[in-house]
């Protein structure tokens, strides 16, 4: 066996072993190639069922108008991972022709002036919202389409609850103790958390911020000059600390550190609890889940301490971006595409593919009406300009390990004035990175 | 003196059997059972008898999702493993070979640089780097190089201890018949080597079948998947259909335990072997 | 038997073991392990994007030191390199005792034993995060059975840590194990003999006898799941990620999070630290170990 001619038997395995390494080469993605007279082009998207769905509604509206081009969707996965992919490959000139990718600080990070195509003179230029702009352009150059509606941060609560406990929509954070109050006595988990999906426990913090700029309006610009910092802000500071209120009250559920964001978003439905804070494209994934309890659902923005300077926290919606490398035809076929998907017909198909979770950002394109009511009663702070973006919008600062502080915080680990203090610290590691001045 | 020393303690051997099937195989079981309930009752995460057999369906999906994805890790996984350790195999004997034969004053440092690879953990970025510089980061022979560079310290303290055993008078013999030293090692030491060479095929396949943090770094993204790294994303993917996740690890623990059925007398000499007289 | 005319080939300089043999490994080596091992100890002083890098000199390493969240992975990394290497020693030594004593299924038993040591850690880890559950796990609910209230095995911060390492215990068991089944089989049988004329009973027999007779295993042992544990990554990213908030990170969980976050600089510092660390422990512990046994 062994003996009859061992040389023979390890020419065979390198053999192998290349036809094997060769065939394994080419397993995996294959360039997209070009047809007679279709141009393909790739499209890299994160896993997100409902982001996937969009992605693929949107190419195939475009290619049935469009019969001389076709996109081919690939996905990365979401979160660190995924920053660190389309980082790599932006670096690597390995990127898909088009890519679709969170705006604000992450935008910033990815070095746009070199490895991005300016769209200043497109022509839907002019129907984007100034808000959303801010978040794609950088030296003066804008680079981004917007990839969806924009998002609330704030409380999703279960309206049906508050009919039966006779509560109303709180505008200060006193009355909403009060309500939480009101809801331990009668038996549901008055606050929702789900940090075994650790992002989760960020929100509270951050959709807090529109509160933090009605107490202090140039806090970004301080921020990210290392001139202000969150422990030392009380209103900052705040932000945290009703994070801390939240667990030490005991309003929040039993088994929070277990649960997932899914078994969060069906206590909610049920009425078991009554207010999760979270981010409003939650909203179609309970849409998905529950379709017969999604009317229960409404939202209100995070109370701060003053009833008159109530106000919604907004996310503005991710983007798509061409590289660099897309050039010729594709990049012809690409621009094409994008002017698609920032049209009202573009509006139409993602609206059409999954629940929005807000108002579109291009003008002419409006929710229809078939939208939860939890969408809808973010219009109001739309209307009355009672919005301010998120600080990742207004500032390229914002630390990788804030979810992990936040669940310490949540979870009674660590108080607030610690976690800021931690947060400042993890917040210098990145805008040192990045290069910025007075740090 | 014979009555008490020869006779099976039965109410140790009791308590061991009960304690380690509590201990090692409930896990399993575990395994298994949830694997071929159906959604809602696998969710219910208990011990209870499944009541539909839905093993075949389960099967299927966890095959089909995402476009057959778990298929194309299988065969990332498998050309992994075939080609790292062939070549894993390959390299550790000759220098194995050497280091054990020859005189000189090299074997120091050679010692010393192998035993450092079984300490030193890789330094992950650096490696990135490198790869890229050589255009092989995130590719199938990139991660393969990857992978012998970091198994050949074990396999090469395997072979060593071993080729010590393979009579010196055999190479004379041999040379003495014109043989040239590629010759000699191919038709005469290797051959030889065949048990401790299974046995390093057999512990290195395992090792690199489970690898995780490697095809993490050196190979990330979903079309170019190992079996590890399929089963870590489909836990975020799957969320609560445990029955699909369980299936899953019950198909990944296969191969391994066919290495096990198989080889079990061989990895337990060649671990001990090595252990020892390393 | 006459000679044939086979010519002779002049291999006299080379011998019949040449030092070529080493090259093709040592390339792979070399260049895949050697050299960004070196690269690393001048990355760590950069700090250093996928977009550049620009010298830092020591910054990394005060960050490293002095940031809560990091100091944490660095103190979590010794307490569960310890826990877990005395856990394996004491029951490995424990299990192969009654292994190679007079019981029955001593097959079965060794191979149910041994077999999670060649499952995949990934799959272990996800099959015991399940199994750990608070509320709806195996674990906890067996508990309720007997009315002991069980902890949040995972979520309790001040648990989670140990409770991966006992799982990384149950997997890595068998292999103490086997080891030293090896070692207390090899213990010639004239020292029990000897034991027992001596009127030792078992006890006796365990002190003076196994336990040291037993002691290459016995360091084989240490050094092996000290190293495995210094370094873990696997099972505690599979299970916790360092959660909840950082209570169970460990060196390795903290080098892969710093470099998802892209600060390349920070986490190849992080694998200089631990280099530092593991060869610091492991070759002072061997060397000691290794001439206790040569003063005998």
């Amino acid at each position: 066996m062994f003996t009859a001619k061992p040389r023979r038997l390890t020419a065979l395995v390198a053999a192998t072993a290349a036809v094997a390494m060769l065939s394994a080469c080419s397993a995996g993605s294959l360039g997209p190639s070009d047809e007679e007279g279709v141009t393909t082009l790739s499209f890299l998207v994160d896993n997100e069922a409902s982001t996937v769905k969009t992605a693929e509604a949107l190419a195939a509206a475009f290619s049935a108008a469009n019969s001389d081009v076709k996109i081919d969707i690939e996905t990365r996965p979401q979160g660190g991972e995924g920053d660190n992919i389309v980082k790599t490959r932006l670096a690597t000139g390995d990127m898909t022709d088009i890519f679709q990718y969170n705006s604000g600080s992450l935008f910033q990070a990815l070095n746009p002036q070199q490895n991005l195509l300016p769209l200043d003179d497109q022509s839907y230029v002019d129907a984007l919202d100034p808000a959303f702009k801010v978040t794609v352009t950088t030296e003066g150059k804008l680079y981004g389409v917007p990839s969806g509606g924009a998002m609330g941060g704030g409380m999703l609560y279960n309206k049906r609850v508050y009919a039966e406990l006779g509560l109303t929509v709180p505008t200060t954070w006193a009355d909403f103790m009060a309500n939480n109050a009101a809801i331990a006595k009668a038996g549901p988990a008055p606050v929702v958390q789900t940090y075994q999906d650790t992002w989760t426990s960020q929100v509270t913090v951050l959709a807090d911020f529109h509160n933090v700029l009605t107490a202090q309006p140039d806090f970004a610009e301080r921020f990210t000059a290392n001139q202000a910092k969150f422990a030392t802000t009380p209103a900052a500071l705040r932000s945290f600390q009703k994070l801390q209120e939240l667990h030490d009250a005991g309003y929040v559920n039993e088994g929070f550190a277990s649960l997932k964001l899914e078994q969060g978003l069906k206590l909610l439905a049920e009425g078991e609890g009554v207010h999760f804070p979270m981010l409003t494209f939650t909203v179609a994934t309970l849409a998905a889940a529950h379709p017969d309890k999604v009317a229960d659902i409404g939202f209100f923005a995070l109370p701060g301490d003053d009833a008159a300077g109530n106000g919604l926290t907004v996310w503005e919606p991710g983007a798509m971006y061409i590289p660099t490398t897309t050039t010729d035809a594709r990049l012809e076929a690409a621009k094409r595409f994008l002017t698609f998907v920032a049209s009202k017909e573009g509006c139409d198909v993602m609206a059409g593919a999954s629940t929005p979770s807000g108002p579109f950002v291009v003008a002419g394109c409006t929710l229809p009406d078939t939208v939860p009511q939890a969408i809808k009663d973010m219009q109001p702070y739309f209307d009355g300009k009672k919005t301010s973006p998120a600080l990742e919008f207004l500032s390229p600062v914002k630390g990788p390990a804030l979810e992990q502080i936040t669940v310490e915080v949540g979870s009674g680990i660590r108080p607030a004035i610690e976690g800021a203090e931690l947060y400042d610290q993890d917040v210098e590691k990145q805008a040192q990175q990045l290069g910025l001045p007075g740090w | 003196m014979t009555g008490r020393r020869n006779k099976n303690n039965h109410w140790l051997s009791t308590v061991a059997i009960v304690v380690s099937t509590v201990v090692f195989v409930v896990p399993f079981a575990f395994i298994a059972l949830t694997a071929v309930k159906d959604q809602s009752q696998a969710a219910e995460l208990d011990f209870s008898w499944p009541r539909n057999f839905q093993f075949v369906e389960n099967l299927v999906a966890v095959v089909e999702a995402r476009d057959y994805m778990l298929i194309i890790a299988f065969i990332n996984s498998t050309v992994l493993t075939v080609c790292s350790v062939a070549l894993m195999v390959l390299l550790s004997a000759m220098i194995a070979y050497v280091l054990a034969r020859r005189r000189s004053r090299w074997n120091g440092l050679v010692n010393f640089l192998v035993l450092s690879g079984l300490i030193i953990p890789p330094a992950v970025v650096p490696t990135i780097w490198v790869l890229q510089g050589l255009g092989l980061f995130r590719t199938m022979p990139g991660l393969i190089l990857v992978e012998v560079a970091f198994g050949m310290s074990f396999s090469i303290m395997l072979f060593r201890a071993f080729v010590s055993t393979v009579p010196r008078e055999l190479d004379e013999a041999a040379t003495l018949d014109g043989a040239g030293p590629v010759r000699l090692f191919f038709r005469v030491i290797l051959p030889l080597l065949r048990p401790v060479a299974i046995t390093v095929v057999v512990v290195q396949s395992v090792t690199v079948f489970n690898d995780f943090t490697n095809p993490l770094y050196f190979l990330p993204g979903d079309d170019n998947a190992t079996v590890q790294l399929t089963l870590y994303n489909f836990q975020s993917q799957l969320g609560t259909r445990y029955n699909l996740l369980f299936t899953n690890i019950l198909l990944i623990t296969i191969p391994p335990l066919l290495m096990f059925l198989f080889f079990n007398r061989r990895i337990v000499a060649g671990m001990t072997a090595g252990a020892i007289k390393g | 038997m006459t000679t044939q005319a086979i010519p002779r080939r002049r291999r006299r300089p080379g011998g019949p073991y040449p030092l070529w043999f080493y090259l093709p490994g040592a390339v792979v080596y070399g260049v895949l392990f050697l050299a960004p091992t070196f690269a690393s100890f001048y990355f760590s002083l950069t700090r250093w994007s996928i977009f550049d890098h620009s010298f830092i000199g020591f910054d990394n390493f005060v960050q490293f030191f002095q940031e809560p969240a990091l100091v944490k992975g660095f103190t979590n990394t010794f307490v569960y390199a310890v826990v877990t290497s005395v856990s394996k020693v004491v029951l490995g030594f424990g299990l192969a005792v009654l292994l190679t004593s007079r019981i029955v299924a001593r097959g079965y038993l060794r191979s149910v034993v041994f077999f999670p040591v060649l499952v995949s850690t990934i799959g272990v880890g996800l099959t015991f995060t399940v199994l750990m559950n608070p509320d709806t796990g195996l674990i906890n609910r067996s508990l309720a059975l007997l009315g002991v209230e069980g902890p949040g095995w995972l979520t309790d911060p001040s648990l989670a840590l140990l409770s991966v390492a006992m799982v990384d215990v149950w997997k890595g068991v068998g292999l103490a194990t086997l080891i030293y089944i090896a070692g207390i089989v090899s213990i010639p049988q004239e020292y029990f003999e000897a034991a027992r004329v001596d009127g030792a009973g078992s006890m006796g027999v365990l002190r003076h006898v196994m336990i040291p007779l037993a002691r290459p295993a016995t360091v084989t042992v240490i050094i092996l799941s000290l190293i495995g544990g210094l370094r873990s990554f696997d099972l505690v990213w599979a299970m916790t990620r360092g959660g909840p908030g950082f209570t169970s990170d460990v060196t390795a969980s903290v080098i892969y999070k710093q470099y998802q976050a892209g600060f390349y600089g920070l986490s190849t510092a992080g694998n200089v630290v631990l280099f530092v660390v593991v060869t610091a422990i492991v070759v002072p512990l061997f060397w000691f170990l290794n001439r206790k046994e040569v003063e005998r």
